[in-house]
């Protein structure tokens, strides 16, 4: 059994990696390269779909099959892997995804787990082991801000605003 | 300058807090060395040969006296009573210990001050020219621009991650005395024809292995796009840039690999899909940061002739280390951190002290550091010369080597720095007494020595007049010499002229150079003219007359 930690609550993961024990009515995470390669294939179960993207995957690949997904998961293998929080940043922004954005992997610590929340990130699932109460008290850590971010971190205050709330309206301020 | 709101001050308290936690899980062992590294170092501590290394930022070199003497407590009480300024003015301690790291902090924050960001691959101390608001050939005040990228770089969600390190300069004079094309990005502010304020934007400019000068990849940016300009820059780097190789993996790289017509292209497609959702510098924002910029408040004064003071000394110090100043009667005067015996960039306690009381008395409290490793004190009444010159003196800090061959660049080397291949501090003592007599210096005029221990390229040595840098030969010290390297205003990178030399010979190679120019200058040359004119050869022919390694 999974543990995550989901808009702050710790939950028990109801979705399946592609690979994993499943049954067609269960939530599957598909990786994009076997998403591509037969859309029509994963977009008739009957569950829901998720894509699971690697670092080096690019987010515009997703575009015609985003409005089917309920859940996009981002790959963090390592701590100093930065391009999730760009990737996370285009999805919630410029392409307006609203379901839910997960980051997994090794590199999802609590001493990332600000950034990555601002990112717009609303599902953190850490290695196993991973203690999530600190995970979800590192949330709160910081109440101020300079740049404009995902409202999955209430703020007391922040300094820069930014044009467009479009598709952030329910995430960034 | 500027001061601190509730939201900078929460922001600085919190992340000591932070710092605090992760030092305390560290120390607990739940964090091992691996996971804290990259935690430690966004703090600016760094583990060294010794002892931990703390770098404390100075953004945009901008100091008020009360900083400077926290600064000196801090060393006094933590350290061992000295700091060290580097190129990119910060302030780093050599001997603290790691418990004490957030007590440091704390103390840090209590003076508006912090050390975030000074290591580690994100977005570090912005840099900027250390005549800003007093330079007579300035075209706006560069600080207000630093110190909003400061802000908006400070723990910036989407580029705390990236895959090098990654260095801005700002410069808002003619002359670029930020050296401004060696940095990832460099910002060159440009006034349009109704006075509007915009940038040149250079990229991919840097030292280290593979150095490179930045280019230009918009000739005219306005300045309310400034943001969503440069997170369009960092996106592009942190997508693509490389992490597979830590030696290729800053955006001078992938500046090269794409080209720059292709890197630009990918920057304005970036630019223009996201400036809806990049942040926005509003024109309230922006009043608010230049009003801590204001000129001060001067006095009326009329330019005064120093020339009836007594002392030769005197003259020789008005000469080498003030400069011109935008307002009649007055001066910046240059603080040498050069005095010879004194390791380049070094500074105690009490001089630290010494410095933040004359600040307070003679300019308006307020200090700067130079990319050069000295300090500044940019407003001085130039009737208060004789008396700045006498205190500065009894100090050790009036050393009048500005711009000569001993006002040298030097990193802290093999002695401190655990990356280092070779010794600085040695070889810039050495070089300190082979050219301790000041009328030769003066004969010799401007020449700017610059000295890495390695390759890093902390003491910029490629684009110093003369380069010296550091190697590692079958586990000996070895120098490298360069000539032609400029960073100030006609960027060029030095050339190699031979064979490195060993350690004892490093002071004898250079006074073979400079004699070499003293023979071949014409009237009024300065040595990096005689060296783009000339050539390297006739130096390397000299420099290696009696050297077996030229046989």
């Amino acid at each position: 059994m999974r543990h995550i930690l989901r808009q702050r609550e710790l939950l028990t993961d109801e979705w399946r990696y592609l690979g994993e024990e499943t049954a067609d009515a269960d939530p599957l995470i598909v990786p994009l390269a076997q998403l591509r390669s037969d859309p029509l294939q994963w977009q008739r179960r009957s569950g829901a779909l998720g894509a699971r993207l690697g670092p080096a995957d690019a987010v515009e690949e997703l575009g015609p099959l985003l409005p089917r997904l309920a859940l996009v998961a981002l790959e963090f293998p390592n701590p100093g892997e930065g391009r999730g929080y760009s990737q996370a940043r285009l999805l919630r922004g410029r392409f307006a995804f609203r379901g839910e954005l997960r980051a997994f992997g090794a590199g999802v610590r609590q001493d990332q787990a600000f950034l990555l929340a601002r990112c717009g990130f609303d599902s953190l699932e850490p290695p196993p082991g991973t203690d999530l109460e600190a995970l979800r008290r590192a949330l709160t850590r910081y109440s101020v801000a300079y740049q404009p971010g995902s409202a999955q971190v209430e703020l007391r205050q922040q300094r820069f605003g930014a044009l467009g709330r479009r598709a952030d309206e329910s995430f960034c301020r | 300058m500027y001061r601190y709101d509730e939201l900078d001050q929460a922001l600085v308290d919190q992340r000591v807090a932070e710092f605090r936690d992760q030092v305390r899980r560290h120390l607990a062992g739940e964090l091992s060395e691996e996971e804290f590294r990259p935690l430690r170092l966004r703090n600016g501590l760094y583990i060294q040969r010794h002892a931990p290394m703390l770098r404390i930022a100075i953004p945009y070199g901008l100091l008020s006296s009360q900083q400077l003497r926290t600064l000196a407590r801090i060393t006094r009480r933590y350290d061992r009573g000295y700091g060290h300024f580097t190129t990119r003015q910060n302030l780093q301690l050599n001997w603290p210990a790691l418990a004490d790291v957030p007590d440091i902090l704390a103390e840090l924050a209590g003076v508006q001050m912090h050390a975030i960001q000074t290591s580690g691959n994100c977005v570090r101390n912005v840099t900027a020219d250390h005549m800003a608001g007093i330079a007579p050939d300035e075209i706006d005040d560069p600080r207000p621009y630093c110190e909003i990228i400061r802000q908006w770089a400070t723990l910036h969600p989407e580029f705390s991650y990236l895959p090098r390190k990654f260095k801005i300069a700002v410069t808002g004079s003619a002359e670029d005395r930020a050296a401004s094309e060696v940095h990832d990005i460099g910002l060159q502010l440009r006034r349009g024809a109704k006075g509007e304020i915009g940038f040149t934007v250079r990229v991919g400019g840097g030292l280290g292995r593979a150095p490179a000068i930045g280019q230009v990849i918009r000739e005219w940016l306005p300045l309310p796009e400034l943001l969503a300009y440069l997170e369009a820059i960092l996106r592009v780097y942190n997508l693509h840039g490389r992490r597979d190789n830590i030696h290729k993996a800053r955006i001078k790289v992938l500046v090269k690999a794409l080209g720059t017509e292709r890197f630009r292209a990918e920057v304005e497609r970036e630019w223009q899909a996201g400036r809806e959702h990049a942040a926005q510098l509003s024109a309230a924002e922006l009043e608010r940061v230049r009003g801590f910029f204001r000129p001060h408040a001067y006095e009326s004064l009329a330019d005064c002739d120093t020339s009836s003071a007594r002392e030769p000394a005197f003259h020789a110090w008005y000469r080498y280390n003030t400069r011109p100043h935008r307002m009649p009667g007055y001066r910046a005067v240059l603080v040498s951190l050069k005095a010879h015996g004194a390791v380049p960039g070094d500074m105690t306690a009490v001089q630290m002290e010494g410095v933040a009381d004359l600040a307070t008395r003679v300019s308006f409290g307020l200090v700067r550091s130079t990319h050069t490793q000295n300090l500044l004190l940019a407003d001085v009444p130039q009737r208060l010369m004789h008396e700045v010159w006498r205190e500065l003196a009894a100090l050790g800090l009036a050393t009048p080597n500005i711009g000569t061959l001993t006002d040298m660049i030097a990193c802290p080397g093999l002695d401190f720095c655990s990356l280092a291949n070779a010794g600085t501090i040695s070889v810039a003592r050495q070089i300190q007494e082979r050219f301790d007599d000041l009328d030769y210096l003066y004969d010799l005029g401007e020449i700017e020595v610059k000295m890495s221990g390695c390759m890093n390229a902390c003491g910029h040595h490629h684009v110093g007049h003369i380069g010296i840098l550091g190697v590692d030969k079958h586990g000996e010290e070895w120098y490298q010499i360069s000539l032609g390297g400029s960073a100030n205003g006609f960027t060029a990178l030095g050339e190699v002229i031979g064979p490195s030399v060993a350690q004892h010979e490093v002071a004898l190679t250079l006074e073979r150079i400079v004699e070499t120019y003293r023979e071949l200058r014409e009237e009024g040359e300065r040595f990096i003219d005689t060296v783009r004119r000339v050539g390297i050869t006739p130096f390397r022919e000299r420099a290696y007359a009696t050297h077996p390694a030229a046989a």
